[in-house]
């Protein structure tokens, strides 16, 4: 009772002084609202990245050719990966569930009067497991297709769109590059990640873009899929050694490829958001700090200002307990409402920057929870003195105070 | 009649600069339960230190203080602020009723302290007895100064307290309010209550059956009660 009185008397003279207490709470107003929103923007974009790394597929190993890119400059021949290298690290490595060879390309596709540019992708039926890829409509391809290169394509789905518009593809012809193909399939979509569109594209069979689309004898890429729980570094070291043994590199030679694993690519993520997460805490910390002192001033005024009213609570019975927790309780209702207005400032700065920057900033309840916290335990500790002194005063002398 | 208040050589100091100052030289005085009791004298004669020890707000250097039968002058803190609480209803010159609270609120707030469940209903009947149920929902500066004094006492009766004690209640008010603030305490005083006025008004003084006169921390002159 006298809690909700206590309260309630509080809320009062922060309500008779706003533009003061405004400005007392802004340094945690500033604080909280500041980390929420970068928080936020930070999960979103880490949400972005990782739901990137899933639609390529969380188990997948990609070989390139040539050395890894160093300084900018890739060094080395890119023409190394055969077809044979895919299938004798299907047969080498147990822990290799599905293999792709990739043949990559672009070319010109055309279907009576549209006319449209678009990627080729030479790959086998497998590609579709291995970067999560569904057939909407349609079938993917045979095995019989892959070995006698048949001129057989899957479309994306915006590719399909764009030449056939609303009717059905399945069945039609379209001209890639000049040459007669038949559409079996069409990819449910995927949606834009970054710069590349995974709808627009076309999958061929790898033979067929090899030797009849793009003229290629090696392959761009090959493609892995490895088991759920298998170890990725053992993985990557056991195809190395395959690779390594059928190109003939001697010892003490570079490679000339280089594997590439989502596993690296997450773990990048997730150690820069780790980063940043640190970085914005030391800036919360300090922010809190100058908030707190803010509060902590405010406190100190307030308690000299309100002197004679100490004087006549301990007249009436007031003991400095409860003085101390008066006081406390005032300087940390002041900390949580700053807290609470920071946590909208910072949602709605959140907001606008998701209309802006065209990815979702998430403000996750755990950061909203953690701050909240924060300013609470800031009202506490730079309240504390000021309550203290409240509490300790004489109430003779409180109450002849002018 | 028995005894609220006893107390006997009650003796306090203070040090102003380099000299001692003995506000309090040993005063003995005994109030009984249902008296009206003026405490006078000129400014320095040690009343206001009186008042503060007796309303429990200081202690004294030496002698003891007995109020309610209950030993007082040893305690202190939280057990001082309990008696305070509990036993003494204070009532001030310049009323130090809290701005922000209404009336009604600020006669509810002592029994808030004392952590009583009933509260609204006493403060609402404290205030019915002082006459100002018609303005218990307004704050201080929406009051008279008459309905001020009225409120603050109020809420020193609110808690039923052993002593109603007043320090120059009437001083900041007009003579007519002045004589209503006085006449309501005659009537507390006839329902049983022990009033202690603390005054250096003569007119306030006289119109108390006893006087206890303090001249340079002693008691100078006991009234008796036949006298009236």
């Amino acid at each position: 009772m006298l809690f909700l009185t206590t309260i309630k008397l509080v809320l009062r003279s922060l309500l008779v002084n706003k533009l003061r207490s405004v400005l007392s709470m802004l340094g945690i107003i500033i604080g909280v609202g500041a980390v929420i929103a970068l928080l936020a923007v930070g999960a979103g974009a880490q949400q972005q990245v990782l739901a990137h790394v899933t639609a390529l597929g969380s188990n997948l190993i990609m070989i390139m050719p040539g050395q890894p890119k160093s300084g900018g400059v890739r060094s080395g021949a890119v023409e190394t990966l055969k077809p044979e290298d895919a299938e004798s690290i299907l047969s080498q490595v147990p822990e290799v569930l599905r293999m792709s060879p990739v043949a990559r390309g672009n070319g010109q596709f055309k279907y009576y009067g549209n006319n449209k540019q678009s990627s080729i992708m030479g790959v086998t039926a497998d590609y579709l497991q291995i970067r999560n890829f569904q057939i909407g409509k349609g079938r993917s391809f045979t095995a019989g297709e892959i070995e006698r290169r048949a001129k057989v394509a899957i479309l994306g789905a915006d590719t399909a769109t764009d030449l056939f518009g609303d009717s059905s593809p399945l069945g039609e012809k379209v001209k890639i590059n000049g040459l007669q193909f038949a559409v079996v399939g069409v990819l449910k979509p995927k949606g834009t990640q970054g710069p590349f569109s995974f709808d627009d594209q076309a999958l061929v069979p790898y033979t067929t873009a090899m030797h009849r689309l793009l003229g290629v004898k090696y392959l761009s890429e090959i493609d892995l899929q490895i088991a759920p729980d298998a170890n990725q570094a053992n993985v990557q070291a056991k195809l190395e050694r395959v690779l390594r043994v059928r190109h003939e590199i001697p010892d003490g030679k570079d490679d000339d490829f280089h594997v590439r694993n989502m596993a690296e690519m997450v773990e990048a993520v997730t150690s820069v958001a780790r980063t940043f997460s640190l970085l914005l805490g030391a800036v919360a910390a300090i922010s809190l700090v100058v908030g707190g002192i803010g509060i902590m001033n405010i406190m100190l005024v307030t308690v000299t200002e309100r002197t004679r009213e100490i004087g006549i609570r301990k007249a009436i019975g007031a003991d400095d307990r409860d003085i101390l927790i008066q006081f406390l309780l005032e300087s940390i209702l002041m900390s949580a409402l700053g807290g609470l207005i920071g946590i909208s400032v910072g949602a709605a700065i959140a907001a606008l920057s998701s209309v802006f920057s065209g990815f979702a900033a998430i403000v996750e309840p755990s950061s909203v929870l953690l701050a909240l916290s924060f300013a609470v335990c800031v009202g506490v500790f730079f309240g504390f003195y000021p309550a203290r002194r409240a509490a300790a005063l004489d109430p003779i002398e409180a109450l002849s105070y002018e | 009649m028995e005894a609220v208040i006893e107390t006997s050589n009650l003796t306090k100091t203070f040090l102003l600069g380099d000299t001692v100052v003995r506000a309090l030289d040993g005063v003995s005085l005994s109030v009984a339960k249902g008296e009206k009791v003026a405490i006078t004298g000129p400014s320095g004669s040690g009343k206001s230190t009186l008042m503060n020890i007796l309303g429990c707000l200081g202690r004294p250097d030496a002698g003891d203080y007995i109020l309610a039968g209950e030993v007082v002058s040893r305690l202190s803190g939280r057990r001082l602020a309990q008696i305070r609480n509990r036993y003494i209803g204070f009532v001030f010159q310049t009323f130090n009723l809290l701005p922000r609270l209404s009336a009604l609120e600020n006669v509810e707030l002592p029994l808030l302290y004392g952590g009583a469940r009933d509260a609204r209903q006493r403060a609402r009947a404290a205030l019915e007895i002082v006459g100002l149920s018609e303005r218990m929902g307004h704050g201080p500066n929406q009051l008279s100064g008459g309905q001020r004094q009225r409120a603050a006492i109020a809420r020193a009766i609110v808690t039923d307290p052993a002593i109603l004690l007043a320090d120059e209640p009437t001083g900041n008010l007009d003579t007519k309010t002045g004589q209503e603030i006085m006449a309501l305490f005659d009537e507390l005083n006839a329902q049983g209550r022990t009033v202690i006025m603390v005054t250096h008004d003569p007119e306030i003084s006289a119109q108390c059956p006893r006087r206890i006169h303090l001249r340079d921390g002693r008691v100078a002159e006991l009234m008796a009660r036949e006298s009236r």
